[in-house]
């Protein structure tokens, strides 16, 4: 228990020093001035969220080749951790660009693949609870969370690949990108503390599951006497 | 809505998204703790 607390402790301190150092050490952008401070939050925010489907499609490629249970658990632990992550992504977006653009949103290419995203994965929770036999919940589930996959590189290549309102990438975005050193290094602080932070979250969410399937297991040798 | 009241709201809500989260995952988690206690103590009793 005390160890729980104790990683809490120390994310939660990391996540605040990020808040820190992107309003108190990253300098102002020359252009959109204090607004683009949201950068370090949402874009990092995108990077967790990434992450954590690609951390639910290597689980759902080993459920499928092992059918073993810790692989679903995981699966679906991290497909809802990404969901959050990525619900953050799309409420601070359109809190950066109202003032930035004008509006809050446009159907351009990276945002309309973020908002499928964002569809897939409630469909991938929605499909578990339709499907009450666990073995085919898991395997059916695996399969949708693999196809769902398929939009997490369109999401990262939508600003490289086409013409956006979006702006494009400053992180890996090939000559003339890049952030100044001070901004970079705030950036990937606040990447760190977010990556922290959806460690901690899948953890926790995992031992849910854990705990959903004991329930299950009792709740049939119950029902069996 | 100044671009820093739009910084805040961003932080903000952000932060309350994944505060509501935790929050359901540690409910979730005590109501199937509950579960599990009752279940068990059923199944002793039926032995």
């Amino acid at each position: 228990m005390w160890k729980r607390a104790m990683t809490g402790a120390i994310v939660l301190f990391l996540v605040g020093a990020a808040a820190y150092a992107s309003f108190f050490i990253a300098p102002e952008e020359k252009t959109m001035h204090v607004l683009q401070r949201i950068f370090y939050f949402h874009a990092a925010a995108a990077w967790a969220g990434m992450t954590a489907f690609s951390v639910c499609f290597v689980a759902n490629l080993l459920y499928v080749w092992r059918r073993s249970e810790k692989w679903d658990s995981l699966g679906v632990s991290s497909a809802e951790v990404g969901l959050a992550f990525i619900t953050v992504v799309l409420i601070t977006g359109p809190i950066w660009a109202k003032p930035a653009w004008g509006i809050y949103w446009t159907w351009d290419a990276r945002l309309t693949s973020t908002f499928v995203l964002w569809l897939l994965y409630i469909s991938y929770l929605l499909l578990r609870t339709l499907i009450e036999e666990p073995d085919r919940r898991a395997l059916l589930s695996a399969l949708f969370g693999i196809f769902s996959f398929i939009d997490v590189p369109i999401v990262f290549g939508a600003i490289r690949w086409w013409r956006t309102q979006h702006p494009a990438p400053v992180i890996m975005g090939g000559p003339g990108s890049g952030l100044e050193p001070t901004m970079r290094k705030v950036f990937f602080f606040s990447v760190l503390a977010l990556h922290a932070l959806m460690v901690f979250l899948i953890a926790e969410r995992y031992r849910l599951e854990k705990l959903r399937t004991d329930v299950e297991v009792l709740r049939r040798e119950a029902e069996a006497i | 809505m100044t671009s820093l009241d739009s910084v805040f709201a961003a932080y903000i809500i952000g932060w309350a998204v994944f505060f509501v989260f935790y929050l359901t995952v540690a409910k979730r988690t005590s109501t199937l703790r509950e579960e599990l206690d009752r279940l068990k103590n059923s199944l002793n009793r039926g032995k």
